[in-house]
């Protein structure tokens, strides 16, 4: 496109739309600040990981992670965890054709998903204490704790953020907010797609070769 | 390329409605006054910065007597200054005024957008900005202040590990590190504002290309930044759980590695480094091509260029630990990036160099800030490459070489860069002229000053001036005649360089409400902040600009002007 050409594109915009945000790209600036702030908070959670792999076997007392990581439990967490973000897929795809019923209904189960994930973690750390496990303990007390609860903070503030949206739906109009619950979505996948990581890391990795 | 653009008359923006006092200048979400908001709060950071130099300064030149204005110093206020002086000029001064400040000021105007993408969200920066600050200052009052140095290493930063954790007697430390993961959060919100600012509200027709090379370098800087903060954060944290709840991740009696801390800190600090010099590179490239009347030579090469050792300076941080103890195999890869990641700034100074190169220049006090800038940086620059070599870096690094060597390279970026921009748009975001003669008397004791401070600085450092030392005279050896001269002339430089401020407050100040008054463009250039009236009013722009070329179309033979704004038609 001509620069003159984009030039008269961009009157009409200004002119006729006058709500609407005027974006050079096309892409609505909600979305490419959240993509912004995911790829930054990667590096958080990549440094978090990190830390916990290169002290892994590093801890000079027990109890080790071989001894108190629980794979059943732990694997139906993520499962809970892994179908709600199909549930939020859901959520955005009603949002988008504008059906408010099967909105509330998915926007609700994904936030409630959340919550039973964070019970599991709560049940998790709870046990993990009783067996001697703290902050304190050891090292791998230390990573484990800093890295999970990161991200356990990450799903309540995520948990809380969509079940906002599921209580605005009876108050406010969704007409104009497809474009929030994407990016919602966006940063709730995120949680999910770093949880498999840290599933696969840090909970799989630990049992390869021991004999069940 | 024939069609007609009608200008729209009416701004849709230009509705908004008289606001109080407290949205207009104190919660305000225009840019413009959240930019000054940064402005004026790095440059009353610097005072404060400046103060804790002048007071160790002092001490090192004339050990152990009274000190003017304070007093005796003792060794844990010496450290705690140094820690102050470090974390204040990186993160108070040089972060607030170069990025935020004039990313705010500069990015919408000149891509010719209304305002922020997220204006609210630009004010909530601010704000957490503020807190920052006050909880910094209350962590330099409440016992336990941070006294590690600027890096905070531990053991020495956790307070070597105490068997029992004095929790309020080391709270001020504490409250140090969350000072700068709170400003952090600023930083990187502001910082992805100006990213999708830059992204979507650049003005029609302006394509990447055509945006002026500020604005390339500050979205760059964001980007560095983006990437580097997370691994800081974790780490601070992590220092703040060790420091207060006893966990040991640092701690080497329990397993942990106090060298991953340093990792940490380097990996966001040495890109941190270029997040600071990456936009003064563009600044002072912007008023270059201005006063030389010349387009700017390899504007598409610097922005490669600027790329490159964007992603070079994720690979470079071990550099600072080479004398940490790190295997030399890894030492001869990270001398080998270091070295490599000068070529994109000697590219810059090789543009910089040849768009002065047969050029009619104006000789103001941008011009002279911006020129003392491409002189003064080269010493940092090229004393960084014999750093940069792990063999020498053993024997420098920690002595006043390196000391010297880094305020080559942080001074000439954010004063004699930060200054150049200071005057160069003072007219633009005032809507006054600065007066030319302080001007050029603040430029000139200014580089005298600095000057004087820090040459001598490298001779001492060669001679073996190990830093972080409160009094050398407990080392005869590092007190022979010439080095304490060196000592009090670098004290006297500092001196100089404290008063050479004075005509620069009386400038500002007395411009601010007496100055002529500004045209809209009085430098006669090109990029769209020109465009609008002297200050920009709210909305910036009566009628939004469209853009048909670059920003730097200066003395295009066959015009009778010789420059062509961006937004004229042809």
């Amino acid at each position: 496109m001509s620069h003159a050409a984009a030039a008269v594109d961009h009157q009409h915009h200004h002119e006729e739309h006058h709500h609407e945000e005027y974006s050079y790209t096309g892409v609505t600036n909600k979305k490419v600040m959240m993509w912004a702030f995911l790829a930054s908070d990667c590096m958080f959670f990549g440094t978090l990981i990190s830390t916990y792999i290169i002290y892994h076997g590093k801890s000079l007392t027990g109890p080790y992670p071989v001894e108190v990581l629980s794979i059943p439990v732990t694997t139906a967490s993520s499962f809970v965890l892994l179908m709600s973000s199909l549930l939020m897929a859901l959520s955005v795809a009603a949002v988008n054709r504008q059906d408010i019923f099967q909105f509330r209904l998915w926007i609700f189960l994904t936030s409630v998903f959340g919550a039973i994930f964070l019970g599991f973690q709560s049940y998790e750390f709870t046990e993990f204490v009783l067996k001697g496990v703290t902050v304190q303990q050891n090292l791998f007390g230390s990573t484990f704790y800093t890295m999970t609860g990161t991200h356990g903070l990450h799903v309540a503030i995520g948990v809380f953020w969509l079940f906002s949206w599921f209580v605005y739906s009876f108050f406010g109009n969704m007409k104009d907010k497809a474009v929030d619950i994407e990016v919602a979505g966006l940063y709730w996948h995120f949680v999910d797609i770093v949880w498999i990581v840290i599933f696969t890391v840090i909970y799989l990795v630990e049992f390869v070769g021991v004999k069940a | 390329m024939a069609t007609e653009v009608k200008q729209h008359s009416v701004s849709p923006h230009n509705h908004h409605s008289e606001l109080s006092f407290w949205r207009k200048y104190i919660f305000s979400t225009d840019h413009k006054v959240i930019g000054m908001q940064y402005l004026l709060t790095g440059l009353i950071m610097v005072f404060v910065g400046g103060f804790f130099a002048y007071v160790f300064r002092m001490q090192l030149a004339f050990p152990g007597q009274g000190i003017p204005l304070y007093g005796k110093l003792d060794a844990n206020a010496y450290n705690m200054m140094i820690t102050m002086h470090g974390t204040i000029m990186i993160f108070w001064v040089a972060m607030p005024l170069l990025v935020a400040a004039f990313g705010n000021l500069l990015i919408p105007t000149m891509i010719g957008a209304d305002d922020m993408a997220f204006p609210t969200l630009n004010m909530i920066s601010y704000w957490v900005f503020f807190i920052s600050t006050v909880v910094l200052i209350l962590s330099m009052v409440l016992p336990g202040p941070m006294a590690a140095g600027w890096t905070a290493y531990p053991p020495l930063s956790a307070n070597g590990y105490p068997a029992q954790i004095d929790f309020w007697g080391s709270i001020g430390g504490s409250l140090w590190i969350l000072a700068v993961a709170l400003e952090f959060v600023a930083f990187l919100i502001g910082g992805i504002n100006f990213l999708v600012t830059t992204f979507n509200m650049r003005a029609p027709g302006m394509k990447l290309m055509d945006m002026p090379i500020t604005v390339w370098m500050m979205n760059i800087a964001v980007l560095v930044f983006m990437f580097s903060v997370g691994p800081l954060v974790a780490g601070a944290v992590m220092l703040l759980f060790d420091r207060s709840f006893g966990t040991g991740f640092y701690n080497p009696a329990v397993g942990g590695d106090p060298i991953l801390f340093q990792h940490f800190f380097w990996f966001f600090g040495h890109p941190e480094v270029y997040v600071i010099l990456l936009p003064g590179l563009g600044m002072v490239a912007e008023v270059i091509a201005t006063m030389a009347r010349k387009p700017l030579f390899g504007y598409k090469a610097i922005i490669y260029a600027s790329i490159i050792s964007g992603f070079l300076s994720f690979i470079v941080w071990a550099h600072h630990q080479f004398i940490a103890g790190i295997d030399p195999r890894m030492a001869v890869f990270f001398s080998f990036t270091t070295i490599m990641i000068s070529v994109p700034f000697a590219v810059w100074m090789f543009a910089a160099i040849a768009t002065l190169w047969k050029a009619s220049i104006t000789l103001n006090t941008p011009m002279l800030f911006a020129l003392g800038f491409i002189g003064e940086f080269l010493l940092g620059g090229v004393t960084g490459i014999y750093l940069g070599a792990s063999a020498f870096d053993i024997y420098a690094h920690d002595n006043y070489f390196v000391v010297a060597h880094f305020h080559y390279a942080l001074i000439p970026d954010v004063f004699f860069g930060g200054l150049a921009a200071i005057y160069f748009w003072y007219p633009k975001f005032v809507g006054r002229m600065y007066n030319e003669t302080l001007g050029k008397v603040h430029f000139w004791l200014t580089t005298l000053g600095f000057n004087m401070i820090f040459l001598p600085l490298f001779y001492n450092g060669l001679k073996g001036e190990h830093r972080r030392i409160f009094d050398y005279s407990a080392w005869p050896s590092l007190m022979s005649a010439d080095m304490t001269q060196n000592r009090v002339i670098a004290t006297v430089g500092m001196l100089i360089l404290c008063a050479a401020q004075i005509p620069f407050v009386i400038n500002m100040i007395h411009s601010a409400r007496k100055g002529v008054k500004a045209e809209r463009n009085p430098w006669k250039a090109n990029s769209l902040e020109w465009v609008t009236a002297s200050p920009p009013p709210h909305g910036n722009f009566e009628t939004y600009p469209s853009v048909y070329r670059g920003p730097y179309e200066y003395s295009v033979p066959g015009r009778e002007e010789d420059y062509w704004p961006q937004h004229l038609p042809q």
